[in-house]
């Protein structure tokens, strides 16, 4: 079984700087090797501006970033920013007139731009959908303009389709018959029809209600987590700018970059006071939301099975961060928190302090397992992997010093990681669980 | 049709005089009777075939000739977004102006004759057909416009595969209305010497009454079946997810003509 070297394992990563970020299901490496990578542009904004004739200030000034191949760039800002602007240069819908776009190393100013266009995916707010044609002939657009033959575009459509999760019925049927959500997805279907490098998208769930936007974003990220794209998205809503983006830039008024960071970073050190005020005063909250429960580090606890002999249990209860010991059964799954009683005799008997609620995933995003624990009233909690065996323990504390932000040059710090022997204790006795 | 109904309830109740009236605008058109001026046999199905091809021809000549100009312009002004006076403001124009003073000031220009009727009835026919395309292309949803540019395709694609199909209902209102008024208007042709239904209607004083009403009878019945069958043609030209309404129905009104040239991409 090896549980107790799983619990290990936690506290040789305790020295680790930081958790990762975790912006999108993460594909293993495994599967990355096996299939071939599919191709993604690298896009460099250098210094690109966009001046307006007649008006004084430039709709994007001087934006230089650079997106690397395969990841979510989100451009996001207050209305009047210039995201949507910086977005459009890029395909040429809106002419850049200092500065460059570079594609793959390219000028797009040295692109055709209707040729430009087709090798770039284009989903907007509005989708923009042809009422006129059945949702299979609106896949197969830019396949057309690229002039396929018609078996490939077949095919294409009905993979498309699938990737997106419609029905095979709804190739034949109209936009119009279509609901928002099922719209929204045949925009997506219908910007990657000619498997474009990059992609595009202006608020493409904007128009959506907030459940199916939900749905929507996470079947994205799965579907990018596939095809890894690179991706550029505007948004005015700073939570799915750090929802979806691998990168987000941040534009002030004028269309000039306050900040360009990963999700995590922009969260915990906004570049200026604009950026705070635009993530929000409750950033430290929305980091719950980047991190899963298998990105921190964990405190270990003594996993005992019913009969085992007492001392052995004792000993491992002395190894572990807490001395709480946890009952699982023959395979390694949580029953609840031994209690004291249970080692009256020679052997471990089940007697149970508390049933294992709440059970925590290390899939679980941190402000998930929090509510967790809120709504349980409990100030901790197993944490069980994917098979449902005891991967360690969530508590309200490893959360908080996760929360933490140290000052930037002094990130790390074992005693804010790994709980000191001296604490446990104190924990263990105001800990009971409820 | 509503015009014979019509005739009849009213002119039976303006007593026996009205009824026999129509009667005999039904036999003038079936049967070749002495003129009124004598000596030469009018109306019958042989002059009354005549006439009417020939209001055909004239009608459909300046309906055709008003699409090849006002179509390709009425949608390139719509694509570009211009020129929104011009299309507005020229129908009414055009229904200001009566063709009668097209007809006798073209006189002065080609003088008498086919051309010169032919050209006044296209510019009667010309504005309803720009306006109407204008308004349509106008009418197309900004972001399947912005939608299709965005994913490359040229300007003229945007027209043809995405303004043109989704502008065919507004086209084909203007469509209707210029032919309708084509086929009313060509009954001035007389005037300008060219042989058309009018001419039981302007010489009256040769065909008499029952010429006059059987002719007016006759251009009356050609214009509704004109507009009947436009509709129908629209309806068919409609692409089906234009139809409000109409879900799943499969079959005849699927293709779509003039916009999917080398078949649907639909799998089957």
């Amino acid at each position: 079984m090896g549980q107790s070297r799983d619990l290990h394992i936690f506290d040789d990563a305790a020295g680790r700087a930081y958790p990762r970020e975790v912006t999108a299901p993460q594909t293993s490496p495994n599967s990355e090797a096996v299939r071939p990578r599919p191709q993604a542009a690298t896009l460099e904004f250098r210094s690109a501006t966009k001046r307006y004739p007649g008006q004084e200030d430039a709709a994007v000034d001087g934006l230089s970033l650079t997106v690397p191949a395969g990841e979510i760039c989100v451009l996001v800002g207050p209305s009047g920013c210039g995201k949507t602007t910086a977005m459009r240069m890029v395909n040429r819908m809106i002419e850049i007139t200092e500065g460059d776009i570079l594609l793959d190393d390219r000028s797009v100013r040295d692109r055709a731009p209707a040729e430009l266009r087709r090798e770039i995916g284009y989903a907007i707010q509005q989708i923009g959908l042809f009422p006129h044609l059945t949702v299979a002939a609106n896949v197969a657009v830019v396949p057309r303009l690229l002039g396929w033959d018609r078996d490939r575009i077949e095919a294409r459509v009905r993979e498309l389709l699938e990737l997106v999760s419609l029905e095979e019925g709804t190739a034949e049927r109209y936009p119009a018959q279509l609901s928002g959500g099922q719209r929204q997805r045949v925009g997506v279907a219908r910007a990657l029809a000619a498997d474009p490098p990059l992609m595009l998208m202006d608020e493409p769930f904007g128009a959506i209600d907030p459940i199916n936007r939900e749905r929507l974003q996470n079947e994205f990220l799965r579907l990018q987590a596939e095809i890894r794209k690179t991706v550029v998205f505007v948004t005015h809503d700073i939570d799915e700018a750090i929802k979806m983006g691998d990168r987000i830039a941040v534009l002030r008024a004028g269309g000039r970059l306050a900040q360009y960071a990963s999700p995590a970073e922009l969260l915990m050190y906004p570049a200026d006071e604009f950026v705070e005020d635009f993530v929000g005063a409750d950033r430290a909250l929305k980091r719950l939301a980047l991190q899963r429960v298998r990105d921190i580090d964990l405190w270990s606890a003594a996993t005992v099975r019913s009969g085992e002999p007492v001392d052995e249990a004792r000993r491992k209860i002395a190894e572990a961060d807490i001395d709480m010991p946890v009952l699982v059964d023959d395979h390694g799954r949580p029953q609840g928190w031994l209690s004291e009683r249970g080692f009256a005799g020679e052997r471990v008997r089940p007697e149970l302090r508390s049933r294992a609620e709440p059970l925590v995933e290390l899939d679980d995003v941190l402000r998930d397992a929090l509510a967790d624990l809120i709504e349980s009233e409990v100030h901790y909690s197993p944490v069980v992997d994917s098979g449902g065996r005891l991967a360690g323990v969530l508590s309200l504390e490893v959360i908080s010093q996760t929360l933490h932000v140290p000052p930037e040059r002094a990130r790390t710090g074992p005693q804010l990681v790994d709980p000191a022997p001296g604490e446990d204790d104190a924990v263990s006795a105001e800990v009971e669980p409820a | 049709m509503a015009a014979r109904d019509g005739g009849v309830t009213d002119l039976a109740t303006g007593g026996p005089f009205a009824a026999n009236a129509f009667v005999e605008a039904i036999q003038f058109l079936v049967a070749p009777r002495e003129s009124v001026t004598g000596g030469v046999q009018v109306g019958g199905v042989d002059e009354m075939l005549t006439l009417t091809a020939n209001h055909l021809l004239l009608s459909f000549a300046a309906l055709a000739i008003a699409c090849v100009v006002a179509l390709p312009l009425g949608l390139w002004l719509g694509h570009i977004g211009k020129g929104e006076f011009l299309a507005i403001s020229a129908s009414n124009v055009g229904r200001a102006v009566p063709t009668l003073a097209l007809i006798a000031f073209f006189i002065a220009f080609v003088g008498i004759g086919f051309l010169n009727v032919l050209v006044a009835l296209t510019l009667l026919a010309i504005p309803p057909l720009l306006t109407n395309t204008y308004v349509g292309v106008r009418g197309v949803d900004r972001d399947a416009v912005d939608a299709a540019r965005g994913m490359g395709m040229s300007e003229p694609q945007i027209v043809r595969r995405v303004e043109l199909p989704m502008s065919v209902r507004s086209v084909f209102g203007g469509l209707q209305l210029s032919a309708i008024s084509v086929v009313a208007t060509a009954i001035l042709g007389p005037l300008a010497s060219v042989e058309t239904l009018g001419t039981p209607i302007v010489s009256v004083n040769v065909y008499g009454q029952p010429g006059l009403l059987g002719a007016s009878i006759l251009v009356a019945a050609l214009a509704i079946l004109i507009y009947v069958l436009l509709a129908v043609a629209q309806r068919g030209l409609t692409p089906r997810g234009l139809k409000a309404g109409r879900s799943d129905a499969p079959g005849i009104l699927r293709r779509i003509p003039f916009l999917q040239r080398q078949g649907s991409a639909q799998p089957t």
